[in-house]
């Protein structure tokens, strides 16, 4: 067999198994994913809006009442993370439990939780920012330039 | 009524992450998801049209993450237009400076307190 025709033979084995991969490989059910994404994050923005609404029935402005809500929401997050169930949640619920400030909290504990054995200084004092720090810096940059445009256009 | 538009409007909100996460090649993880919601919320809403999602949907669009970077927009706008050049360094973390700081202290004192099961 000339070399050329071995060639052939080779790139179109190699086809045959890559179309044998993508056939084989599990494809994410996307339509279950998203119906658990949609009543987790539904229900975790429900419970978000009963502390808002309470807060707002005790006469604390809608601002304040608004961080506070962010702030309790972190807390719960944080210890539900803390104790394991978040996790568990975050297996079935995905983008559900990511998206909503909850899970937050839980890419702060979750990474920081790992890393005690390198100290509470520079172990888990540094890990909690692995996630949240990228987050941050966009943020706040995002920020500063929005601030920045605005001062230049008004 | 305020309860059913925030968990249709999360719900949706969410399943846009979801979305992202699952028909996009592998390498979206859920730190990227962070950051994406973050910065495109800011812009959305520095454009004017986070604004509305929220009073549509109340906690439903201010408790996912991208209510977090319309916070940080509105801070610095409200910033810029009360104390100038200033106000676009100080804006943004002032309005969000509670949900940071909780953030920063609950995510360390439960990361001290509990150890990760396994």
């Amino acid at each position: 067999m000339s070399s050329e025709s071995e060639e052939k033979l080779k790139t179109a084995q190699q086809e045959e198994y890559h179309n044998l991969v993508n056939r084989i490989k599990p494809k994410p059910p996307v339509l279950k994913n998203c119906l658990w994404a949609f009543v987790v994050g539904g229900l975790i923005c429900v419970i978000g809006q009963l502390i808002l609404n309470y807060l707002i029935s005790m006469g604390i402005n809608k601002v304040d009442a608004g961080s506070l809500t962010a702030i309790i929401m972190i807390f719960m997050g944080a210890l539900f993370t803390g104790i394991g169930v978040y996790d568990d949640l975050g297996q079935k619920a995905g983008a559900g439990s990511i998206v909503p400030i909850t899970g937050f909290a839980n890419a702060i504990v979750a990474s920081a939780m790992e890393f005690k054995r390198e100290g509470y200084i520079f172990g888990v004092g540094a890990r909690i920012f692995s996630i949240a720090g990228p987050t941050l810096v966009f943020g706040f940059v995002a920020s500063v330039l929005i601030g920045l445009i605005k001062l230049a256009f008004r | 009524m305020s309860i059913i538009m925030a968990f249709l409007i999360g719900g949706c909100i969410c399943v846009i992450g979801q979305l992202a996460m699952d028909l996009t090649k592998p390498g979206i993880t859920p730190g990227h998801i962070l950051v994406g919601y973050i910065t495109i919320g800011a812009f959305l809403s520095a454009l004017g049209l986070y604004q509305p999602l929220i009073d549509l949907g109340g906690a439903g669009a201010t408790i996912p993450l991208s209510g977090f970077g319309h916070s940080l927009a509105q801070g610095a706008i409200a910033g810029v237009q009360e104390k100038g050049i200033l106000g676009a360094f100080t804006g943004g973390v002032s309005a969000t400076a509670g949900g940071i700081t909780a953030a920063i202290v609950f995510g360390y004192l439960a990361a001290v307190l509990f150890n990760p099961k396994d």
